[in-house]
């Protein structure tokens, strides 16, 4: 049951995701050229995406367990680390790259696209990078 | 600046936004999990007992989801202009970026704002600002 309505999830996640336009990396790199032709669009999908899911965090809160039973979840952590800014900086680099961030780049892979397939190869391999190295010395 | 009016999509950005709040309303109420897309897949990089299905249900959730499109409409088009080095350094910088600063557009960027976490605020207004900076270097500066 948990793992339909994960799937069920990701599935309109992905369908968010290409309808907004976010699957089109070209339109995010428009995005984010503030200095030349801007498509402002992609404001618009966090626009509305927040205060929808704003609505099922105001409810989660007023709630110790979901409605499958499991415990909320949410982050516990306040620091303002150099962790939080130099990791957010980078992403964004990489972002600003290549137009592609993370949900983007596995609903890609549905396109059936080498581009999608090679970013995420290299995405993953980022994420081992990090695993090994700063989260064991944690 | 000008404003590029013919690729402006307000609609379906505003639709696409609300589907994608959706789905992470879904993961909350439901399974009790944020939504945020770079956690979800890294913790399936340290496998745990219990804490390992539902993420990869999410994960397929999300690649099936052009399979799923395409029964109902062609899908829209997907233009990717950078090479294959830049594509392995960016997504380099996307997975090991988003570890370190615990999240992404998904986890900071529309759950950390919906919540108004400091953290998240703070990430989302780091990651915008280099991704802005990055593509003004990249299209403007570079020859």
């Amino acid at each position: 049951m948990n793992a339909i309505l994960s799937f069920t999830a990701g599935l309109t996640f992905g369908l968010g995701l290409i309808i907004a336009g976010m699957t089109n990396p070209a339109k995010v790199i428009s995005f984010l050229d503030i200095a030349g032709n801007w498509d402002p669009s992609l404001a618009l999908v966090m626009g509305s995406a927040i205060p929808v899911s704003a609505i099922a965090f105001y409810i989660a809160r007023k709630r110790e367990t979901a409605l499958l039973g499991q415990r909320i979840q949410l982050p516990d952590t306040h620091r303002l680390d150099w962790r939080l800014i130099l990791g957010s900086a980078l992403f964004g680099v990489g972002w600003g790259l290549a137009g592609i961030c993370p949900g983007p780049a596995l609903t890609l892979l549905g396109y059936g696209l080498w581009q999608g397939v090679l970013f995420v190869t290299a995405m993953l391999i980022g994420m081992t990078v990090y695993e090994i190295t700063l989260n064991k010395a944690r | 600046m000008t404003l590029d009016w013919n690729s402006f999509t307000p609609t379906a950005s505003l639709a696409g936004g609300i589907l994608i709040g959706l789905a992470i309303a879904l993961l909350l109420l439901a399974s009790g999990r944020i939504a945020g897309v770079s956690g979800i897949v890294s913790g399936m990089l340290r496998p745990q007992r219990g804490n390992i299905l539902w993420r990869v249900a999410f994960v397929i959730g999300l690649i099936v989801a052009p399979a799923c499109y395409r029964l109902f409409a062609a899908l829209p088009e997907s233009r990717i202009d950078a090479g294959w080095p830049m594509l392995i350094l960016a997504g380099l910088l996307v997975g090991f970026g988003t570890r370190l600063g615990s999240g992404c557009t998904s986890g900071h960027g529309v759950c950390g704002l919906a919540r108004l976490s400091p953290r998240s605020i703070l990430a989302t207004l780091t990651f915008m600002s280099f991704g802005f900076a990055t593509v003004f270097v990249v299209r403007h500066l570079l020859p």
